[in-house]
């Protein structure tokens, strides 16, 4: 019990990043709803972002810009420890710019859905296609 | 130049893609051209790398002049110059054939439809020749996001198919996009020869693992490998006739293409085939995949349906072939992977000819269309015979490749799911020359028209003049692949395959 109590409290950005993945999945798979699959795919997206933007980060360190102001380090070398990592960070503007997109095409198509059939529940549109 | 060849295959069309929309504002007479000429420029270029990497072995460039690990570099090796090859001729091909039904259908929208049409190609392209883990998923996202769009451009249960196939292809992405960033947790790095070199150490590590496991669930996602295809049959099927043609021959295989990119070069065959033991389970997954993918198509009776579920099939040939884990599986999948992307192609195109003439959508539909339409139907019957396998078309080569390796694993299984699935095709498509071949066309309509040779007297109506040539060109491709299915093998392939593997 301890022991998993202590990596729940040591990894807890991984317990979270799962969760909101599940959550999403949740919402993608059982929903019936169109907008609600769409914004469950987008909360699992998300989740994603987060684990990377979690990844970089180090106790004890400092966001990555060297600050050469103060004159007496700025020959000192620099200790990758004392920084966090930015390269996730710097993926994760291109995952986000990537999720925007989708989202925005998503939505867009959920508009065409509903301008063809009146409605966005799963149901009522399998509902209409088998009729004709 | 020819140093840059790699990169230009990239970066000519990402640049005439914007180019195009400007020019769908100012006179949209210049779309066309345009995207012909890029799309034209990239074939001459994926050639131009072919050819290199023939003579100098593996073509590295450097973006930006960032040396890996810490830049994106694009890798042309034999395995993906083949792929690029392919897709850049069908994209081309398949833009001057679908030309006259793009410009009657999409008449106020060509630029749109001109921009993601070469977008989706610059994703595909991009897929196939990066290097760098991460970038691969960008681009598969490139390739996906401008996919959605062109099939939801379509008419009907379009745009409904297109957002079913977001939500998977999306969940499939993020699978992959965390399997890279365990990949990352683990190592440290993304460029995939870098990754090679350091995961040997940690190959017990159940980080490790997670990723695989990730990488190929999200990867099965998206190349609709049975049970996970449920988006597929919809999304081709509704999809306009000339992106059907576009991204039924190339979405697939390409993703195909990254399992093996995945497999050969990240995580390495050791690991693959012989630290998992993963084979065997894939390749009874494969041999599942090929025969309900073969019932299905017999299920159904609409054209169109029937050629995707097709698809599923040939997935499975691929997996299939690529994880029995010999030299003559991998070939097989590796070829099969060039000529499955001509031959989908050559029934696509023929198949959106036949619906641009014929309103009806089943293949009941498709009475006396000999008569009326000889050449479609004749390239539509090259195409077919290429899919069942019947040589000298390209398709036999790649099945028996595929054979011989399932044969030589012992894995009989296989074989047997192979020869089938050739069965059923031969049922398929016969079926459709029976009805299209001797069912007189009851529509007395064109009895007076003198069109030469009409056996009921029926007038040709051909489809338009460039279409014809461009299905004539497929279909003529599919022997020269056949015919050289040798050589491509000896030249290309086998470089491909690690010398671990008999």
């Amino acid at each position: 019990m301890e022991a998993i109590l202590s990596s729940f409290l040591t990894k807890y950005n991984y317990w979270v990043f799962i969760g909101l993945v599940m959550i999403g999945l949740y919402a993608l798979i059982a929903k019936r709803n169109l907008v609600k699959k769409i914004i469950g795919m987008n909360i699992a997206q998300t989740a994603v972002i987060l684990f990377y933007v979690s990844i970089g980060a180090k106790q004890g360190s400092t966001i990555p810009i060297l600050d050469s102001s103060h004159g007496h380090d700025a020959h000192h070398a620099v200790q990758a420890i004392d920084y966090i990592n930015p390269l996730p960070h710097v993926l994760m503007l291109t995952a986000i710019v990537v999720s925007v997109a989708t989202l925005g095409v998503a939505l867009a198509l959920a508009i065409k859905v509903y301008q063809q059939y009146g409605t966005l529940e799963e149901d009522e549109i399998q509902a209409q296609i088998d009729k004709t | 130049m020819t140093a840059h060849y790699s990169a230009l295959l990239i970066v000519v069309p990402l640049v005439v893609a914007f180019m195009v929309t400007i020019a769908g504002w100012i006179d949209k007479r210049w779309c066309f051209p345009l995207s012909a000429a890029a799309l034209l420029a990239t074939f001459l270029a994926s050639v131009g790398v072919l050819a290199e990497v023939q003579q100098n072995g593996v073509v590295e460039y450097f973006m930006a002049g960032w040396e890996p690990p810490v830049g994106i570099n694009l890798r042309v090796d034999h395995l993906n110059g083949i792929v690029l090859v392919a897709i850049a001729a069908v994209a081309l091909l398949n833009l001057l054939g679908t030309r006259p039904i793009v410009e009657k259908t999409y008449a106020d929208r060509l630029g749109a439809f001109y921009t993601l049409y070469i977008l989706l190609v610059t994703g595909l392209l991009g897929i196939t020749a990066t290097g760098d883990a991460f970038n691969l998923y960008v681009l598969i996202e490139i390739a996906a996001l401008t996919g959605y769009a062109l099939i939801g451009m379509g008419p009907g249960r379009a745009s409904l198919s297109s957002l079913n196939y977001l939500f998977m292809g999306t969940v499939g992405a993020s699978l992959y996009l965390l399997g890279v960033g365990y990949l990352y947790l683990a190592t440290g790095t993304l460029n995939m020869v870098d990754l090679a070199a350091r995961l040997p150490e940690i190959y017990d590590s159940r980080l490790v693992l997670s990723a695989f496991i990730l990488c190929l669930a999200g990867l099965c996602l998206k190349m609709g490998f049975f049970p996970l295809h449920a988006w597929l049959p919809n999304a081709y099927a509704h999809a306009p006739s000339p992106v059907s043609s576009l991204v039924a021959p190339l979405v697939t295989k390409v993703m195909i293409y990254v399992m093996v990119r995945v497999m050969l070069t990240v995580f390495t065959p050791v690991f693959a085939f012989e630290r998992l033991q993963l084979g065997g389970s894939m390749v009874w997954l494969a041999v599942i995949a090929i025969v309900a993918g073969s019932f299905l198509a017999l299920s159904t009776r609409r054209l169109k349906r029937m050629l995707t579920f097709i698809i599923v099939a040939e997935v499975g040939y691929m997996v299939g072939g690529f994880w029995l884990g010999n030299r003559a599986g991998i070939s097989g999948a590796i070829l099969h992977i060039v000529n499955d992307a001509a031959m989908t192609f050559c029934v696509f195109l023929a198949a959106a000819a036949i619906q641009q003439r014929n309103e009806g959508e089943t293949i009941d539909d498709l009475q006396g269309l000999f008569a009326k339409m000889p050449v479609t139907m004749a390239v539509f019957v090259v195409g077919g015979l290429s899919i069942i396998g019947v040589p000298p078309t390209c398709g036999f080569f790649s099945k028996w490749y595929l054979i011989s390796g399932g044969l030589a694993a012992g894995h009989y299984g296989f074989v047997a799911a192979l020869l089938f699935s050739s069965l059923i095709n031969l049922v398929l498509f016969f079926r459709i020359f029976e009805i299209a071949f001797f069912e007189p066309f009851t529509d007395h309509h064109g009895g007076h028209g003198h069109g030469g040779e009409g056996v009921h007297g029926v007038a040709i109506e051909e489809a338009p003049l460039q279409m014809l040539v461009v299905m004539v060109t497929a279909a003529v491709m599919l022997f020269a692949l056949g015919l050289y299915a040798g050589d491509i093998v000896e030249g290309f392939v086998t470089h491909v395959i690690p010398a671990g593997i008999l």
